[in-house]
């Protein structure tokens, strides 16, 4: 029998301290969809996707009743469909977003990822063909998400892609402006994108994976929190140690939702993304951990120090507790998900600046970030070239899913709604950067990558 | 299969025989029971295993949600599972 002390601790983590697990991610292999026919590879992929995951929602609740865990999202990530349509017109890509689209709404999932694509090195007519197909694929869908991988440590940093990136995050931002712009929230690029990532927009199901395997994503900022607040004056070894054994806890729950859940949907079990995902609830946030560290504010000088720390330690304390982890692990900072981010943001103490330093030590990069919408293309392109330099030239994955809201100016509020929150629209620096971006080409990998 | 069930609540005459009558009433065997006052609230943690329930236990604990409610008290029950994942290695 367990101890009280247990029982009520492990009740408390999930009723006061919003312990849940972000999301059951199922991930599929398309390739024996593939045909010519795109009528074709849509009924096959149709098929597929209700073999493995037409079963996911019944699951995940029947998870939720058993354990008392809340799952805040059902997901499905699939190959990137890139590799399967290379013959395909623009027409007939988003048909396929479409019946994607379509194919989540019936099954209840949530989000389902993969319209994706990776140039870090080549980025011939084909890819360019699809990735301008984003923003049509992106407005015309409520549920998809897509993601270009545009540089890696191994290849480097393609140029001519960040540079059309810019142009396509504009144009997502401007077929969705009903909604706030809110296509560019199911939107992300990377560097070094991992293959059994759970998280969306970036969830795809790499191409060195299985037929079908089941990552979960865990969440539990708050529990994290919770448990700081009762080491007021303890030193910061102490604050690392309770950061630790609290992850470790929280990766149990999530390796016990995934066996669980691999064993009922017969899908073999991938990974447990070790993260700390914040919620827009009060006291579900990253940022309120990094005060309870220690700072006055998030984004104050001490940030990026405070985030190092926790990031660390919650892999530290994780990677006990899984068997096969994977995906971001670390902690994430997106702003408008984040309440405790996005009250920084409006009391100006957190800066886009501070927040591409705090990139350089979390898991992913610049998150949910709104930024007005007349911001030039060429300025996002160069935030996507910071942002993946970060990455590639330390060997870590970075992301950008930055939103230039249509219409509006720095300091309007944009509401997404739900899990992807609101937030203020913040400042950015306008310098032009034109013509850096429009050199276009390729970088070589950093001498990082010559390791053997 | 067993599950944690636990009450709490504002003290008051009866709360173990309602819960545990539910449980009777259902083929319930409570195999391990403690209860005591924490910070002025009634705290009862039952073990009990669920072999012989006739019920799904979606519809076992939304019974015993229901009967609480009646009587004034929180009522939760967790598969023993979440607890034996996080706290013991």
């Amino acid at each position: 029998m367990f101890t009280s002390q247990e029982i009520i601790e492990t009740i408390n983590m999930v009723k006061q301290s919003n312990l849940d697990i972000r999301t059951i991610t199922v991930g599929i292999n398309l390739f024996d969809c593939s045909s010519d026919i795109p009528q074709r590879f849509i009924d096959n992929m149709r098929k597929k996707i209700i073999k493995y995951a037409g079963n996911l929602k019944n699951v995940a609740n029947e998870i939720e009743d058993m354990f008392g865990l809340p799952i805040v999202n059902r997901r499905v990530a699939l190959t990137p469909i890139s590799l399967l349509t290379f013959s395909y017109s623009y027409e007939d890509l988003i048909e396929v977003a479409l019946a994607i689209d379509e194919i989540a709404k019936e099954l209840e999932v949530d989000l389902i990822g993969g319209y994706s694509a990776a140039v870090h090195k080549s980025y011939d007519e084909n890819t360019k063909k699809f990735i301008s197909s984003i923003p049509d694929a992106l407005a015309s869908t409520d549920r998809l998400c897509s993601s270009v991988d545009v540089g890696t440590t191994r290849a480097g940093i393609n140029l001519d892609v960040i540079a059309h990136l810019g142009f396509i995050i504009k144009d997502i931002a401007q077929k969705t402006k009903d909604k706030d712009s809110f296509g560019c929230a199911r939107f992300v690029v990377f560097a070094n994108a991992p293959d059994d990532n759970p998280f969306m927009a970036g969830a795809f199901h790499g191409t060195g994976e299985g037929d079908s395997a089941i990552n979960v994503g865990i969440s539990g900022p708050g529990v994290v929190k919770r448990a700081l607040e009762e080491k007021k004056y303890a030193s910061i070894d102490e604050i690392y140690e309770t950061i630790k054994k609290m992850a470790f806890k929280i990766t149990r729950a999530g390796q016990l939702v995934l066996q669980y859940a691999s064993k009922k949907l017969q899908i073999p079990a991938g990974i447990v993304d070790l993260s700390l995902a914040p919620t827009p609830k009060v006291g579900d946030s990253i940022a309120e951990i990094l005060e309870e560290i220690g700072l006055e504010k998030v984004g104050g000088y001490g940030t990026t120090f405070a985030l190092a720390l926790l990031n660390d330690a919650v892999k530290k304390g994780g990677a006990m507790a899984a068997t096969f982890t994977g995906g971001l692990s670390g902690a994430f900072i997106p702003v408008s998900e984040d309440s405790g981010m996005v009250r920084a943001v409006e009391a100006g103490t957190l800066s886009l600046e501070k927040l591409e330093a705090m990139t350089s030590v979390c898991s992913v990069g610049l998150d949910m970030i709104v930024v007005p919408g007349d911001v030039e293309a060429e300025v996002i392109s160069a935030m996507i070239a910071d942002e993946i330099a970060i990455g590639v030239y330390n060997n870590k994955t970075t992301a950008v899913r930055v939103i230039p809201a249509y219409g509006k100016k720095e300091g309007d509020e944009v509401n997404f709604g739900g899990l992807l929150g609101r937030s203020k629209v913040m400042s950015v620096n306008r310098s032009s950067p034109k013509r850096l971006i429009e050199r276009g080409g390729r970088v070589p990998p950093p001498i990082i990558s010559l390791r053997n | 299969m067993r599950a944690i069930i636990t009450v709490v609540g504002k003290d008051k005459v009866g709360i173990i025989a309602a819960i545990s009558s539910l449980l009777a009433q259902n083929n319930v065997n409570i195999l391990d029971i403690s209860q005591t006052i924490m910070q002025g609230f009634f705290t009862m943690i039952m073990l009990v295993d669920l072999q012989d329930c006739k019920l799904k236990f979606s519809e076992l604990k939304d019974l015993l949600i229901k009967r609480g409610r009646e009587i004034g008290v929180d009522v939760n029950m967790q598969h023993e599972d979440l607890f034996n994942s996080i706290n013991r290695i």
